[in-house]
């Protein structure tokens, strides 16, 4: 009970950490002071403060794109364990709700930037809705292959499962999975290589260029929704490249919050030290990283 | 009639008369002179019958025992049995949804008054095809189901040529023809030889037969031909598309969500009959599935078509039935129960999924049509303000149709998934589990083809001024499509209860496996899953209501959507169909394409130019239309008989049965 409500807590509390860490990583690297860790917390409370413009041709659809995205991201964050600790709700087959729940948000999302008739939300939502349809597989092998390891069918069973010993008998399957997830995780989140969640008007965006006319509480709530994505995500990955478990609860619960930190400073220094993608590129990213998780499922099935 | 069982009201005797009653429902209106009562009333009629054939088939379902009638026949092909067992309840259940459905919608789509010409017609073989088709469930005898088959098979026929004035409607026709006819060459095939190996035309029992002896696998090959290219099964899909695309919209809506079925459930009964098939039955079943799956949805998202894009998602769907039954065989031939079950309840499941949301979307097209005046769907836009019920019924279809929770599609593909991961503790056939990313895959690319769908048509604004006058459809139009999207609701939000739906004809499919411990468990893992769908709607609704409270707060200003600084921006230069999906099609470049005819532009100011895109299929431009070519270059000499005059076409009859009498003697 007390590790849920912990759970429950850190998934409200600590989402916009991640992204006042990447931006002071990436401040470092361009030798500037950067914003302050909490700016993401005030930005979202600024912005709930503000007042809204809604587009004459938009519909009740394009209000219900913020609120469908925060549901199914925070349900999956109900889903996927923190850490070593098991998740608040699991059930066998709960990894596919998981990967479903995404699929919804993102349905919603696109549908609201089309209610706008802008053709660059238009234009965006295009690209959104190609990428992650390939990225889907690759989460799927990954979960196939963890799966076949654990011999459970929830998320909470496989990823408790990974650990110091996973990795000496399937060391080379789970270092492929993680490659292949860390572009996932970069892709599903709008991250450079993919996407660059700074530039509000560059043309070669996607998920910013959505959400160009949401304004004020409703753009709060993306923003703290994307977090909350980054974070549910993060957590999946962070299971998965650092499973460190002591066996004692607070420890664990330290342990989870520093990795989670530590994944933001490495990918602010990703970000820092590449340049996006051309377009054309990123199908062909997200495949190879396809093929590095099926890479990995066939070796542990074979 | 005979019976072994006596009594008025068996549920057997009622669903038939239902059938009968549906069948001869728009006789009057074909000699009423007035145009409109005859339409109402077989719409009428056909309602009540399907509210009194609904529940007997519920019965039929869930009882144990089949009441088998013997129709007197004096015709030389042994008794015709007629009987409903759990399958074919199962099957039916559909049947009088749909077209009670369709045929209310009619009265408001197809009004007798504005189509004098065509109606009488129409409803007169919409009421044949749903009573063709719940007879087809019915009999028990080869010949007798040919004959339903043909019979359902030239309604639908009748249905698709509807609109015959115009040439693309009468090619699609020749096309379904020319299609549904080499299915039923192939179902001679197969009903002969079943014929031969149990020595009566009556459908052998279930698991009566052996899956070894000799022909075993040619009558199950001659069997997934012909009842296939009846479901729309890759690759004798080709018809498909442009039949569905081209009739009225009530009438795919039948079609697509129970016709299809037919061939399935052949296929299904074909299955039933014999013990222990072989794998190989099961691999052809299961690649043919998984490629329609991800094909179908690849064509589907290029098209600029409203209903054919509906159409090629049908073959998706059917792929997903295919591939659940196909695991499922490959459960049994390999003795791996909870695969066996998960594959046949997902499958099932998704029969009935398919027949909720399909019909749902199909009469939803009815609506968009009457409102845009057109199918394509770069012409329309904004249509959710005109028609917002409309828009909201056909949203619930689409995210059902895209298997997103918390709706009825993802339930049955939920249960495909776990079939798939659980061959991961398998002795054998753990590759099976590469199926679940395809099915993710097929997944992803129908969320492409149906953000396209719902985004062009019913968001943003108008790409047209052609639009005739949007407006929202009547109540009978209303009431058919919201009936749907409430099953869907309902089968997404209880999923337990609709897997309770499926056992009993997963029980009488597998007659020797026992699956109570397997349904017990994952009629658990359901309710969890109902749970988690109604957690999901309870936290949508608290932030909506803090979001709205929010909002409250500050002031609210609407203002036209930025341009980007661009001051000039028109509707017309809103992403549309072709551009939303070129992306993605872009990616599946061998199998489809988009081509894009752009004109060249010159100068400084161009000169007013058109641009246009068709979707092409690269197998079917590049294998498959020329094999058609060469056939017909080759039989072309076979002309010579074919001339049309009818009486040598008698002659040709007699002499074929004169030899045949020489024959035989």
């Amino acid at each position: 009970m007390t590790n849920s409500i912990i759970h429950i807590f850190l998934a409200i509390v600590m989402p916009p950490l991640l992204l006042g860490v990447i931006g002071k990583t990436k401040a470092a690297f361009a030798g500037r002071v950067g914003a302050p860790f909490l700016q993401p917390y005030y930005d979202i409370f600024r912005l709930l403060q503000k007042g809204s413009v809604f587009s004459t041709t938009t519909s009740w659809i394009f209000r219900a794109g913020p609120i469908v995205a925060l549901a199914t991201t925070a349900i999956a964050g109900l889903l996927i364990p923190f850490g070593a600790h098991p998740s608040p709700i699991s059930f066998n087959g709960d990894m596919i709700l998981y990967a479903y729940l995404f699929a919804l948000g993102r349905f919603f999302t696109m549908a609201a930037a089309l209610d706008t008739g802008s053709s660059f939300e238009g234009m965006g939502s295009a690209r959104e809705a190609t990428y992650s349809c390939l990225a889907e597989p690759t989460l799927f092998f990954t979960l196939i292959t963890l799966s076949r390891l654990s011999g459970s069918y929830s998320l909470s069973g496989m990823l408790s499962n990974v650990s110091a010993g996973a990795w000496l008998y399937a060391g080379p399957s789970l270092l492929l999975l993680i490659g292949g997830m860390f572009i996932v995780l970069l892709a599903e989140n709008c991250r450079i290589p993919f996407d660059d969640p700074n530039t509000h008007l560059e043309l070669t965006m996607i998920h910013e260029v959505m959400v160009l006319d949401h304004s004020g509480p409703a753009f709060a709530i993306i923003q703290y929704a994307a977090s909350l994505k980054l974070f549910v995500l993060g957590a999946f990955f962070v299971q998965l490249a650092l499973p460190f478990a002591t066996g004692k609860s607070s420890m664990d619960w330290g342990i989870f919050v520093i990795s989670m930190l530590f994944l933001a400073i490495v990918i602010g220094v990703v970000e820092s030290v590449m340049a996006r993608l051309r377009l054309v590129r990123v199908p062909q990213l997200l495949v190879a990283a396809t093929i590095l998780a099926a890479f990995s499922t066939l070796l542990v099935i074979r | 009639m005979h019976s072994s069982m006596q009594g008025l009201f068996d549920p057997a005797l009622v669903a038939l008369a239902a059938a009968l009653v549906i069948g001869s429902a728009g006789i009057p209106g074909l000699f009423l002179r007035k145009p409109g009562p005859g339409q109402v009333f077989s719409a009428a009629v056909t309602i009540l019958a399907a509210l009194a054939g609904v529940p007997a088939t519920l019965q039929l379902l869930f009882s144990n025992t089949t009441t088998t009638y013997i129709l007197e026949w004096n015709l030389p092909f042994g008794p015709c049995e007629i009987a409903i067992d759990s399958l074919s309840a199962f099957f039916m259940l559909p049947v009088f949804l749909v077209s009670a459905a369709g045929s209310l919608f009619a009265v408001g789509y197809w009004p007798a008054a504005e189509h004098r010409a065509n109606e009488r017609g129409l409803t007169f073989f919409s009421g044949l095809l749903a009573s063709s088709m719940a007879i087809l469930l019915m009999a028990r005898n080869g010949v007798f189901f040919i004959m339903v088959w043909e019979v359902m098979a030239l309604s639908a026929y009748f249905l698709i040529v509807t609109e015959h004035e115009r040439e693309d409607v009468r090619n699609a026709g020749v096309v379904y023809l020319i299609a549904t006819h080499a299915g039923t060459a192939a179902l001679f095939v197969y009903f002969s030889l079943l014929a031969a190996r149990t020595g009566s035309f009556l459908l052998p029992a279930n698991g009566s037969l052996s899956a070894l002896s000799p022909f075993a696998t040619f009558i199950a090959l001659s069997a997934f031909t012909g009842f296939g290219a009846k479901a729309g099964i890759m690759p004798l899909h080709t018809w498909l598309p442009s039949a569905h695309a081209n009739a009225p919209s009530h009438v795919s809506a039948v079609m697509s969500g129970v016709m299809l079925n037919m061939g399935l459930y052949g296929i299904f009964r074909t299955l039933s009959f014999y013990h222990d098939p072989p794998l190989l039955w099961g691999g052809i079943l299961t690649l043919c599935g998984i490629s329609s799956a991800l094909l179908g949805i690849i064509f589907a998202v290029a098209q600029r078509d409203l209903k054919r894009l509906l159409a090629c998602s049908s073959i998706e769907n059917i792929g997903i039935i295919t591939t659940g039954l196909g695991v499922a065989m490959l459960g049994v031939s390999s003795h791996t129960t909870t695969l066996a079950y998960l594959g046949m309840a997902g499958a099932l499941l998704h029969i009935l999924n398919h027949s909720f949301f399909k019909p749902l979307l199909f009469l939803g097209s009815g609506a968009i049509i009457h409102a845009a005046g057109t199918r394509e769907m770069n012409l329309m836009g904004g249509l959710g303000k005109d028609m917002p019920r409309a828009a909201l019924l056909f949203l619930v279809g689409s995210v059902a149709i895209c298997g997103i929770p918390p709706l009825n599609g993802f339930v049955s593909e939920f249960l495909l998934y776990l079939g798939f991961f659980s061959q991961l503790q398998a002795d054998s056939l753990i590759f099976l589990v590469f199926l679940a990313p395809l099915l993710a895959l097929v997944g992803g690319v129908a969320v492409v083809a149906f953000t396209k769908l719902y985004g062009s048509v019913f968001l943003g604004s108008s790409r047209s001024s052609a639009m005739s006058h949007p407006h929202e459809p009547g109540v009978t139009m209303l009431a058919p499509m919201t009936f749907f999207a409430l099953l869907c609701l309902l089968v997404g939000f209880a999923p337990q209860l609709a897997l309770r739906l499926v056992s009993p004809a997963i029980t009488m499919f597998f007659p020797d496996l026992n699956f109570a411990a397997v349904s017990t468990e994952y009629g658990a893992i359901l309710s969890r899953l109902s749970l988690s769908g109604v957690l999901l709607l309870a936290f949508a609704v608290l932030a909506t209501l803090l979001w709205r409270w929010r909002i409250g707060l500050g002031p609210v200003t609407s203002a036209s959507t930025w341009g980007c600084a661009y001051q000039r921006g028109t509707s017309r230069m809103q992403y549309g169909a072709t551009s939303f999906s070129e992306l993605a099609v872009s990616v599946f470049n061998g199998i489809m394409r988009q081509r894009i005819e752009r004109p060249a532009l010159t100068g400084l100011f161009p000169a007013v130019a058109h641009c246009s895109d068709h979707p092409t299929e690269t197998l079917l431009e590049r294998i498959i239309a020329p094999l058609f070519t060469l056939a017909g270059l080759s039989f072309a000499f076979l002309r010579l008989m074919q001339h049309g005059q009818m009486h040598v076409y008698m002659m040709y009859i007699f002499a074929t049965l004169f030899i045949l009498m020489l024959w035989a003697h």
